[in-house]
């Protein structure tokens, strides 16, 4: 594997979502009517992060849960597959919600495409904005986020790595090249 | 890999059949969330052509099609041109001239489904063809046995009831010694087809040597419309010394399955308690059936990607 330069420590990802909180609740102008829904399974965790730092600083519980979009690829047909799936119950109605759509990394804007379908599955919320931890560039849909931790032009040889604790046990971001 | 059709399981490589029951696995964990709107069968179209009567295989066929997007038509020969004296082959053809892409077929006669195959661009998928093979239904079983128990290799198969006229006893046999399992088979003499055991069955010569130690414990109708008299002296008799009940299972393993294709006739070939017992995986069976067609319908809709009509 190609050597890997690490971009975030735990600290500077910690510092980076503290500050996306306070703009979510910045740009909201309060917390009425927010929820957080992340993509899974990263996104998961951003948005359940966000949320806890939002209850924090703010003491409101904002509802959040995570959305699996694998039913809404655009690429089932193509790539023919049968999806991994989960069905979406996010516990809470979207409808009139100002829905923050949370994600790891945004780089082709296929996934937000997928997630704003399986979104209006749900209901019809009032907004979507887009809050992302790593914005990489390279989009082949008309997306672009709202609110962004950091931006980090790559090219389509470089891959970025985002290990949350949950999952890998520690927080790090990194990038690196294709072999 | 698959072909343009599933005609039986006899000409069905292992390998081909292990590939429907991987697929199946996916699909039966959509089914089990209710997400049933897959996109690959979008803009075809699957008919089901049925000479004979039939619920759960043809609703089974007609929602595994449509939850993967295709348009659907059903054909009964009872009110169709068939009336008329339109053969099957003709059918084929006015099919495949609508730019129909799957035919599922049940018919009386053995070997109609082949013969239609070679004459239609279309897929053609046995659903039943006389006393010969039911292809889907015995990957089904195959699905839910191997759910149960992970493997076939030494899976020992009990088949009980109306071998003769049963061609999902035929279709389990042929794919279940491909793919390691142990087939016993009983039934009245009347009902044992000559030289199944030369095709890989063994023949038990008791209900308790059939049952001795089975894994699956399967159940096959007793198919009175194909019979023509005097196989056995009556149905209450045939339960009695060929019907399963309770005390018969405890010859089977323990952890045995009970399976049957369905209808099922209660009181005959197993008692209600039986059926109803918790061993039963009858149930279970329809829901794997939408999966394995699902499975099925995606992967002969694979190769023709693109292609118009064919």
């Amino acid at each position: 594997m190609a050597e890997e330069r690490i971009l975030m420590d735990a600290a500077a990802i910690g510092r980076t979502l503290t500050r996306l909180s306070h703009e979510v609740v910045e740009k909201n102008k309060g917390t009425d009517g927010l929820c957080l829904l992340g993509v899974k399974r990263r996104g998961e965790i951003v948005a359940k992060r966000v949320c806890a730092l939002i209850k924090k600083s703010y003491g409101e519980e904002i509802p959040c849960a995570g959305i699996d979009i694998g039913m809404y690829r655009d690429d089932l047909v193509s790539g023919y597959f049968v999806p991994d799936a989960e069905a979406n119950r996010p516990g809470f109605a979207i409808d009139g919600k100002k829905v923050v759509l949370c994600d790891d990394v945004l780089h082709t804007g296929r996934t937000v495409r997928a997630a704003i379908e399986a979104i209006f599955d749900l209901g019809r919320p009032a907004s979507v904005r887009l809050l992302v931890l790593v914005d990489r560039g390279g989009r082949q849909m008309p997306v672009c986020a709202d609110l962004v931790g950091k931006n980090i032009p790559t090219s389509s040889s470089e891959f970025i790595d985002v290990r949350f604790e949950e999952i890998e046990g520690e927080d790090s971001l990194g990038i690196r090249r294709a072999e | 890999m698959l072909g343009k059709d599933l005609l039986g399981l006899l000409d069905t490589p292992a390998e081909d059949i292990m590939l429907i029951l991987d697929t199946a696995v996916g699909m039966k964990k959509l089914l089990t969330q209710n997400l049933k709107k897959l996109p690959h069968l979008q803009g075809r179209t699957v008919t089901t052509l049925f000479y004979e009567n039939s619920t759960r295989t043809r609703c089974s066929f007609e929602l595994a099609a449509k939850y993967l997007g295709a348009g659907t038509v059903n054909i009964s020969a009872s009110s169709s041109s068939v009336q008329k004296g339109e053969t099957l082959i003709d059918t084929g053809k006015t099919l495949d001239a609508m730019k129909n892409d799957v035919i599922v077929i049940r018919h009386p006669m053995g070997g109609a489904p082949r013969l239609l195959a070679k004459n239609v661009k279309a897929s053609v998928i046995n659903g039943g063809d006389g006393m010969n093979e039911h292809p889907t239904q015995a990957l089904l079983d195959f699905y839910t046995m191997r759910e149960k128990f992970g493997s076939f290799k030494g899976l020992k198969v009990a088949i009980l009831g109306d071998i003769k006229h049963s061609r999902v006893a035929k279709s389990n046999l042929f794919g279940l010694t491909k793919l390691g399992a142990e087939v016993t088979m009983y039934s009245p003499a009347t009902l044992m087809p000559q030289g199944i055991d030369k095709m890989g069955a063994k023949i038990a010569r008791s209900r308790e040597e059939a049952l001795a130690g089975a894994n699956v414990v399967m159940g096959l109708r007793i198919q009175l419309e194909r019979m023509h008299g005097g196989l056995f002296p009556s149905l209450s008799e045939y339960a009695k010394y060929y019907g399963v009940s309770e005390e018969h299972l405890k010859y089977a393993d323990k952890d045995c399955i009970v399976m049957h294709p369905g209808p099922v006739n209660r009181g005959v070939e197993f008692t209600t308690a039986v059926i109803d017992g918790e061993n039963s995986e009858i149930n279970e069976q329809v829901l794997n059936g939408v999966a394995v067609r699902m499975a099925l319908l995606f992967l002969l809709c694979k190769n023709k990607q693109g292609g118009e009509n064919a």
